[in-house]
Parts: structure tokens; sequence; C-alpha cells
């Protein structure tokens, strides 16, 4: 058998293709973002894979699917749940004629998400079996092993990572794709299993509730769950990754590692805590298992020494496990003098040498307007200099939040910064909502021409999906005209008189109204300019360049005697040659190597 | 004692035959980290070990701190090394080899490319980027070996400053006991194949930085 080192992500992928799945959706989301990426580019030809709208359209897509016949899968980042539940929700009633797998990556220790929220609870919610891999190959078993518990027990299933899983590499086994047929016949037509109107549902959920009944039933002996043992005077219930670090820490102890991680097998964990003198229950965030532990009369420790927040990494677990007495310090170790890392200069993310959001939040730090934010890379814009957004929530937030300053009559105008592909996402419905309750306040909608913090995918406004083919895109000026938008505003992002100039406009107009920064994502730009040059003779240290916080941008180690100031200089290994600091410098001291002029977008 | 009649991987210290080795590789963004620390645990599962690597990147924006974790062992358990245990830091960038320097232990050896990439914070001054004095120093006082290269430099010097990652592993090869064609082949099975020529002379460059000293 071939063995590779894969991700967990790209182990996803693999299962996907050895299960048979023949459809995959999802909306990009960090870390979940690789797992279609790897399925698009490595087995494109057996899987149809696309980036939806939005999760919840991405899970009606792939139910359809699974209605259809085909087995399928959608994923989603932690969050995302959050907008594909609704749909989640009455697949469960439903369930399908072939398998359906729901992939959730969650973000303990909030690496890239707005909360760390633990999605486990959404099987607990929904009423769906949940499946937790601790690496890479059980990630790709589980795929496979989890269509088949969805076709045995006619439910959708729920596979939660965490970062840990996703973004780690480990040796994967590899198998073969089952068979699945090419064609699929017409559409079953089963009103009363596939129409979730009240008369039908009704009868659906006694069904949903003696499934997760025979589910737990089957977790009691399944291969999912297993007991590892060892001394007895400890026995450890995990699950997932935490799995991982509670074997480094205890690599003699029992340990129940549950692969299923709901319904729980009752009797087999009365049996394991029977057997040893304390349990333990080790688990990352929320105490999911400790509270149903718990319910059952079982004496555990849990979340009264384990900490809800962050990640539980090994040296965490050991460090309270010696603190608590369940683990004896081992012999001294000699640990090196050096600075803790939290002591050293920071390296902040920030928008990059030529991206085309900087003139955007230099001006909006200028205008000191209210900005409402969004996610994407502009969320870097509340960050110093630009400190230029005051409210980040989830994607599409940003416009209904400006909608709820107007309607609470805020003094100020006020601004939503807010992407090409968040605007798809689930901006429109708030900017509908906008014109509909005739709110005021100004949209700034920044096309970059990609979503391009999850890693450059395409979306409703790229003229390229996933298949990579030339598809229509959706033009935003006459999307928003027809959307009843009667104020719109289109600049160019690298012109930055020219977004003032729109930017006021806008802020002078009584209603709502678009303001269209277009620039490209200097990632997908095919148009890089040679690096510019500060004339230091002409550089008077005013210090206006370094407000656009380009990383490009140094201080220099000549001063202006006067004032004592270090004036700048460009690094040229960095500078793409945007041409936005040389229109911020009052005192024309930037200025490209040769006339070129960037050509406008 | 542990029941031998069931399985427990952990449990079984001395059925080791293979020694455990820890890696910590620090960069940032666009350095090439992740790819090098890829090959890296690549490396291991050829020479026979079980392996394990995680990254910790920052937000999916170019410029931010790059932590890769790699492990190597007989059956490595959490992917994710601790703190005071490594084996070798491989530093891509000074001032992030002292973010990972938490992660030696005196036994260690450390391997670092002197080049700085001041952030942000620096550049606007705001911070201040330890002197190159202070970086010895503290590295020095962390562990026993530390060997400190001018990887871009070299780099650079064969004509792209993007090779600086094998430059680095081509130095790092030199301290570990895997075949020299282990290396080479994963490092030119990974690379576009228009640079293998660039690619094979970097590591040999970064080799010779070791062995030439």
């Amino acid at each position: 058998m071939k063995k590779v080192l894969l991700s967990g992500n790209e182990a996803i992928a693999r299962g996907a293709y050895e299960a048979g799945i023949q459809v995959a959706t999802g909306y990009p989301g960090t870390p979940s973002s690789e797992i279609l990426e790897t399925v698009s580019r490595q087995y494109g030809k057996e899987i149809y894979a696309e980036w939806s709208t939005n999760e919840k359209v991405a899970m009606d897509a792939a139910a359809g699917a699974a209605y259809s016949g085909r087995r399928s899968m959608v994923t989603t980042k932690e969050v995302g749940m959050n907008v594909l539940a609704d749909s989640l929700m009455y697949t469960v009633y439903t369930g399908i004629e072939a398998g359906l797998i729901v992939v959730t990556a969650d973000d303990p220790g909030m690496f890239s998400s707005q909360s760390e929220q633990d999605n486990r609870w959404y099987a607990r919610l929904a009423k769906l079996p949940l499946l937790e891999p601790a690496d890479s190959q059980e990630a790709k078993d589980f795929v496979v092993q989890g269509i088949s518990l969805s076709e045995s027990f006619d439910t959708p299933v729920l596979l939660r990572t965490t970062m840990r899983v996703s973004h780690s590499k480990s040796v994967v086994s590899l198998g073969k794709r089952a068979e699945v047929p090419d064609k699929v016949g017409p559409f079953v037509r089963n009103q009363e299993k596939y129409v979730c109107t009240a008369m039908w549902a009704k009868k659906r959920h006694p069904v949903v509730e003696q499934r997760l009944r025979e589910l737990a039933q089957y977790a009691e002996s399944s291969p999912f769950n297993r007991i590892e043992w060892g001394e007895r005077s400890l026995g450890i219930i995990t699950s997932g990754i935490t799995y991982t670090y509670a074997r480094e820490v205890f690599p003699t102890a029992s340990i129940l590692k549950l692969g299923m991680s709901f319904p729980l097998p009752e009797r087999l964990i009365h049996s394991f805590a029977g057997k040893v003198e304390k349990v333990l229950v080790i688990e990352e965030l929320d105490p999911f298992l400790e509270e149903q532990i718990k319910a059952m009369q079982i004496e555990i420790v849990g979340k009264d020494v384990f900490p809800p927040c962050d990640e539980l990494l090994p040296d965490k677990i050991y460090s309270i496990a010696v603190n608590a007495g369940f683990l004896l310090e081992e012999d001294k170790i000699t640990t090196s003098t050096a600075p803790s890392a939290t002591a050293l200069p920071p390296r902040s993310p920030v928008l990059c040498p030529g991206c085309p959001h900087r003139s955007t939040f230099y001006l909006l730090n200028r205008l000191k307007v209210p900005v409402a934010g969004d996610i994407g890379c502009y969320n870097l814009g509340c960050l110093p200099p630009f400190n230029a957004q005051h409210t980040m929530g989830c994607m599409g937030a940003s416009i209904g939040v400006l909608h709820g300053m107007a309607i609470a009559g805020v003094p100020e105008r006020a601004v939503a910064t807010i992407g090409d592909s968040t605007f798809f996402h689930s901006g429109m419905p708030a900017l509908a909502n906008m014109v509909h309750n005739q709110s005021r306040g100004v949209v700034i909608l920044m096309d970059n021409g990609t979503t391009a913090m999850t890693g450059h995918q395409d979306n409703p406004g790229t003229a390229w999906s996933l298949h990579g083919k030339d598809v229509p895109h959706i033009e935003f000026k006459p999307l928003l005209h027809a959307m009843g938008v009667e104020k719109v505003v289109e600049v160019n992002a690298f012109d930055v008189a020219e977004v003032e100039d729109g930017l006021k406009e806008c802020l002078d107009y009584d209603g709502p109204s678009v303001l269209i920064t277009k620039g490209l994502c200097v990632f997908i730009s095919r148009d890089p300019q040679l690096s510019y040059i500060v004339d230091t003779d002409t550089c008077v240290a005013c210090g206006e360049c370094f407000k656009l916080g380009c990383p490009a941008i140094v201080k220099s180690d000549e001063h202006n005697p006067k004032t004592g100031k270090a004036k700048a200089s460009i690094d040229p290994t960095l500078c793409t040659g945007c041409d936005i600091c040389r229109q911020a410098c009052p005192t024309g001291a930037i200025h490209p190597p040769v006339q070129t002029k960037r050509s406008k977008t | 004692m542990p029941n031998r009649s069931d399985p427990s991987p952990g449990a079984n210290e001395e059925e080791q035959d293979m020694k455990k080795i820890d890696f910590l590789v620090a960069g940032v963004g666009g350095q090439g980290t992740i790819l090098a620390s890829d090959i890296l645990a690549e490396v291991g599962m050829r020479a026979g070990y079980d392996a394990k690597k995680s990254d910790v990147l920052g937000l999916a924006v170019r410029g931010g701190s790059v932590l890769s974790h790699v492990r190597w062992g007989t059956k490595v358990a959490s992917p994710v090394n601790r703190k005071g245990r490594i084996d070798y830091l491989l530093g891509f960038e000074p001032l992030e080899a002292l973010r990972g320097a938490e992660f030696l232990q005196p036994q260690s050896s450390a391997l670092v490319n002197m080049q700085p990439i001041p952030p942000v914070s620096v550049s606007s001054g705001d911070d201040v980027y330890p002197t190159r004095e202070k970086l010895e120093q503290i590295l020095e006082a962390a562990t026993e070996k530390v060997y400190f290269v001018e990887a871009t430099r070299e780099a650079v010097r064969l004509g792209s400053s993007k090779v600086m990652n094998v430059v680095m592993l081509g130095a790092f090869s030199t301290l570990l006991e895997v075949p020299i064609e282990v290396w080479e082949e994963l490092i030119l099975s990974r690379v576009p194949s228009k640079h293998v020529q660039l690619n094979r002379a970097a590591f040999i460059a970064g080799r010779e930085l070791i062995q030439g000293a």
C-alpha cells in the first residue's frame, strides 16, 4: 500500500476520492480551504467541485446532489457552520439517497476566526453522528467510513477537524476509489420524506429520534471508538487532536479514544470508567464530552482543571496535570535561557505592498468617519496606522451594522467596508434591506477581483471558477442599479484622488450609496512595476508615507536636521510600484525609477 | 506495568528502535519555510521514521511569522513540539529564530540564517530590532551548538534569494545522518523543473557553508 505524507485537509480530499464522492461544495475559509482545492486539483476528473456563493448554498447543493443519488461532501470553516446550519437541520429530517458528509474545520486558538465556537454542539443540536479524526490517516478513513455510516443510517454525517488536524501532516496509506455509477436515474419523488412541510416533518421527527438511539447502539462496538489499555491508575477519555496530545503527555495511561463523539457509547464509557481508578476527560474548548459523561453519573475530572479557552497543547496539559497531581514532574528539564516569544517585536500581518485596499484605509483614517468592517484582508484596516474599522463581527455584517447606525440616528456619516466575495456571500440581502427601508450610509465595495484572504479563490464576480473555465461573471454596477441603489460610484483603487472624490461624493449623498473601489489583488495582478525610490534630498521626513502602513516603506538612516525625524526609504525587494505612496507624498520625493505609470484598471 | 495484550502505542518505550528527533523551523511568510519543513518531514519518512508536522501561520497574508514543527520517531503522537525539548532549530530569519528559541534545550543545535527582515513594527519605528550581537548572545546562551550562516547572501550569489530555503536545507543536511541522495531527490522533486540546476547548486552551497567552515 502506498504511503504518503498528507495534511488533514489533503487526506479528507483523498477520503472523498476513495469514498466514491462525486460532488463536493463549500465556501473558502481557514482552516478548511485546502480540502476543495485538493479535490479540484487532484481528483477533478472524478469529483465535481465548486466554490459556492456561501456555506448555505453549498449545503443545499450537496443535499440536492445526495437526494439525486450522488455521494456528496460540503466543507466549511468553523463559523461558516452557522451559515450552513439552517440547511443542515432539514437534511437530518429528510435523510438522503446517497452518502452526505459535512466537514467543519474548527479553530481552537483563533488563528483566523472571530470566535472559538465548538462545532461539536451542532451534532447534538441537529441530531446527527459526529466523527473526530486525530490525524491524517483517520481524516481520510473517517470520510470513507462516514459515507458508509451515512448510507446505513440514512443521515448526513458531521466530520469535525480542528486547525491542528487540518493543517498538520502525517503518514497516510492510500486505498482505491469505491465504484460508483456514472449516471443517476430520474429524481426520486418521495414527498413524505423530502418535503419538510409541518404535516410530513412531524412524522420524520420520531424517525430522527429512533435513528439516534440506533446510532448510540452502533457506537458501543463501532471501530471508531477504541480503548488503549495501559496503567489502570488513570483513564483518559478524549477525542480528535487532543488524543495525540494526551498520548504524548501520558505515555503509559489507559485511553478511551472516541472517534465518534456523538452519540456516545454509554456502556463502553461505563465499562472503561469502572476499570480505572480515576477518569480524566481531556478535550479542547467546551465540556462537550464532559457534560454527557457527568450525566451518566460517572465521576470525572475535566474542565475544573483544563480551561475552555485556547488550544490545549501538550505543554499546557503537562503543567496542569502536574499541578493537579495526576502526573509526577519529570526529571527537571533544563530549559533554555531564551526569552519568551511574547517579549519580542511582533510580526503582525499587514496589507501587502501593492494592496488595492491601502488607499481607502489611508483616506478613511484621514476623514475620521465611523467604519463598520467585514471579513477579509481589509479587516487589517482596523490596525495601526489606519485604525479605520470600528466594528467587525462576521461575514456580511458590515452593511447591516451600518444600517443600524443610521436608524439609531448616529450623527456622523458612516461607512461599511466589504469585499467582492463577502458581498456575494451575505452582503446583498443587507444592501437590499437598506434600499427597501430607505436607509443612508456609504457601502465601500472593495473589489480586488478575488477571494483574497483565504487563498485567492473564485467568486461570482470572477471570470473563472474552480474548474478554471471562462465563466460569465456578475458586474457590480448593473447589479447595484437593479437592486435599486441610485448612487453608485466606481473608482480606481490605485488613484488616491479619485477614491477621495468618490468617497466624499457618496458621503454627501442622502441615502444608501455604494463606492466600488476597483483594483486587482497584488497576487493576481499581472502588472508588476519596478520599485519606486525616495529622493532623500526632497524628503522632509514629514511621515505622511508611513501612514500608508506599507511594509516596503521603511525609516532610513537619514534624518531631517531640524526635526530629527527619520526620512523614508523604499525596500526594492518588497515594493511593487503601485504608485499610492507617490500620490500621498506632499513634497514629491517619491518617484518611479523611470517614467512608468500604472495602467488604470 | 501496562497490559501488553492490548495495543498501547505509547506504553512500549523500550521497544523503540529509532531515536526521536524533533525540529522547529522558524521563518517569515514568503521565505519558503513551509516547503522546507514539508521536505524535512518527508526526508524523515523516507529515512524510515514515522513523521508528523504542524505549521502555525498568522492570517493568510504574507509577511507574518511562520513556525513549523517537524517530528520524527518510531511512533509520533503529537504533531506539536514541547518547549525546552527540541533537538534542532532552523531559523530562516534571526528574529524568528529567537521566537522559536524557547523550544531549545541546552543539547540542541541551532542553524540560523543571519539576514534580518524587520517587521513593520520595527520599520515604522515602534519597536527595535535586536542587534546582531544580542541575537548571537541569546542563542548561544540558549543552546550548545549554534551555526550562524549567511544563507540569503549565498542564495543571492547563486542568482535568487528565493533558494535561501534550499541553501539552509543543504547546510542542515550535514548535521543529520540521512543519505544525501534522499535530500537531493526530495528537494529536486518539489521545485519547478526549470529551477532544478539552481536548487541543486543551492543545496551544495549550503552543505559547504557548514563543511567548509
